[in-house]
């Protein structure tokens, strides 16, 4: 039976140490939507939404009373509109049209995004999704509440170029439409690689092709547990270290399949998979960087930080493999700048730059992600760190991400404010040499030799 | 059967474990098991408890032992079961 020193420490992991669930995602098939009329595909799919996710704020807020566990976002990822929407757009305003009723189901749901305002791209271009990727920065302007995501690259494919070439163009324009609120427009915009059909976090999040008509997915998070467990394995050798961080990984994921097996029960939809990403808060003790921190590194960013999040990444993988029915998502360590308190101030510092969040991208989860840049960064510039970053992606077979806000109107050492979870962000410098030549040639890269498995 | 685990925790006094048996005697909920000590004057205890029978509704019976924890000045948390089982047994 349960004892007493067993509900302390769960209880602590809640109380003190920010333990909780993410998101629960419902994820949402509209590819039955499919009309030939844009008014009629945005009754549908409104209907269909609505329908299906009717009670998932309900039922998220009713688990966490049950359980005492808090779930902090109640989210719904959709199929990437330019595939359910194919048939029906024209024009850029009948995709404006789209992104209000999908803002109009996310009201009358209360969730507080819904992911999949989204195109893969990754090997070419239809004529509908060239229409959305142009359409992105004005329907972030007109909405709150809807998540846009390009994939422009895959180890299968190798990486669109041409495409790439337009996301530096459109995240400029998402800046500028949002000027007024720091650029808010491309904190909800991401561009990636190898990007999977089932994660649950935003911005990235849509219901894949290969999914079922409706699916929960569950994010758990709890770098404050990790960071009070390597804590107590202070100036213990490597195999100690990971075996603490392994052990936590586990019990944070166990509550987070909990979490996912009662949604799924209670809302009648099947359970799709627990993503085992650790993601930081602003708040203080909530944060990856802390986490690297804890295991002996001064400040994120110095020699070793690289090595300590391969560590991180690693166990937390381990630990949750064997906690969780099925896996997926992203599943590793986020490292938003504006959203984890001790990359803020280590960024702030100057102890973390742009080039060192690059290399720590080759060993955790996600990538570039919530990074503000100066709002005069060119477009070609912008496109050159996608490429970059897209490049780790196909190279090493796994997702990459950019998610970046040139401020319009704010320079190197000013703050970006975004509120929420989103955070705050210092603007960090970006290498002022040109690659224009290089994103102006177009067309596509090739897939990597290691993508002819067949 | 249902288990919930009831924890208390806070200063101690007299009355604390009559007044929580009490409320819960009356709401039809028996209790299995009781853990407590004091450190340093502090209160803490857990019950586990089946909830299968409970003649309110569970959120209701967590709010009033809330309110009853209040005029003790102890917090009290009713919490399912599942949620430590399933984090400490494989």
């Amino acid at each position: 039976m349960i004892n007493l020193f067993e509900v302390s420490q769960t209880n602590k992991m809640i109380e003190e140490e920010n333990l909780d669930v993410r998101t629960i995602t419902l994820g949402i098939s509209l590819l039955d939507c499919a009309s030939e009329n844009v008014d009629v595909f945005c009754r549908k799919i409104f209907d269909k939404i609505t329908n299906y996710a009717n009670s998932l704020v309900q039922t998220g807020y009713d688990i966490e009373r049950q359980f005492g566990i808090p779930i902090v976002n109640k989210r719904i990822s959709i199929t990437p509109i330019s595939l359910a929407a194919a048939s029906c757009v024209k024009s850029k305003e009948d995709y404006i049209k789209i992104a209000k009723t999908l803002d109009q189901a996310a009201i009358h749901t209360g969730v507080n995004f819904i992911g999949g305002f989204s195109a893969i791209v990754s090997k070419g271009m239809t004529p509908q999704e060239k229409l959305l990727m142009e359409a992105i920065p004005e329907a972030l302007a007109v909405t709150e509440h809807i998540c846009a995501s390009i994939v422009v690259g895959s180890t299968r494919t190798g990486i669109n170029m041409s495409a790439v070439k337009i996301c530096g163009k459109i995240i400029k324009e998402a800046a500028q439409l949002t000027k007024d609120r720091d650029s808010l427009g491309c904190a909800k915009l991401v561009v990636l690689c190898n990007a999977p059909d089932d994660n649950p976090f935003m911005a990235g999040a849509f219901h894949g092709i290969s999914e079922q008509d409706a699916i929960i997915n569950v994010g758990v998070s709890g770098p404050g547990v990790v960071k009070a467990a390597v804590e107590k394995a202070k100036g213990k050798d490597f195999g100690i270290l990971c075996e603490t961080i392994k052990n936590t990984a586990f019990k944070i994921t166990r509550v987070g399949q909990l979490v996912a097996y009662e949604a799924s029960k209670r809302m009648h939809i099947p359970f799709g998979i627990i993503d085992l990403s650790l993601a930081p808060t602003p708040a203080v003790g909530d944060s990856i960087a802390e986490i690297i921190e804890a295991m002996g590194i001064e400040k994120v960013g110095a020699p070793g930080t690289t090595a300590a999040l391969a560590i991180l990444n690693d166990q937390v993988k381990k630990g949750g493999l064997m906690a969780a029915q099925y896996v997926g998502g992203l599943s590793g360590a986020f490292i938003p700048v504006s959203e984890d308190h001790g990359m803020i101030e280590s960024a702030l510092e100057g102890n973390l730059s742009l080039e060192k969040l690059e290399a720590m991208t080759c060993v955790c989860s996600v990538g570039l992600d919530m990074i503000a840049i100066p709002g005069s960064t060119p477009e070609a510039t912008i496109s050159g760190i996608i490429a970059d970053e897209m490049a780790i992606g196909m190279i090493n077979q796994k997702t990459t991400a950019v998610r970046i806000i040139p401020v319009i109107g704010k320079n190197v050492g000013e703050f970006a404010e975004f509120g929420g979870l989103l955070g705050r962000a210092p603007v960090m410098a970006v290498h002022s040499k040109s690659c224009s030549e290089f994103i102006d040639r177009q067309g596509q890269i090739p897939a990597p030799v290691h993508s002819f498995k067949n | 059967m249902e288990k919930a685990i009831i924890t208390t925790v806070g200063k101690d006094s007299i009355g604390i474990i009559a007044k929580e048996c009490t409320y819960l005697a009356s709401q039809n909920i028996n209790i299995l098991d009781i853990s407590q000590s004091i450190v340093d004057g502090y209160f803490h205890m857990m019950m586990i408890t089946d909830v299968s029978c409970a003649s309110a509704p569970f959120q209701t019976i967590q709010d009033e032992l809330c309110e009853l924890g209040k005029s003790m000045n102890v917090d009290i948390k009713m919490q399912h079961s599942a949620i430590f089982e399933s984090m400490h047994r494989i």
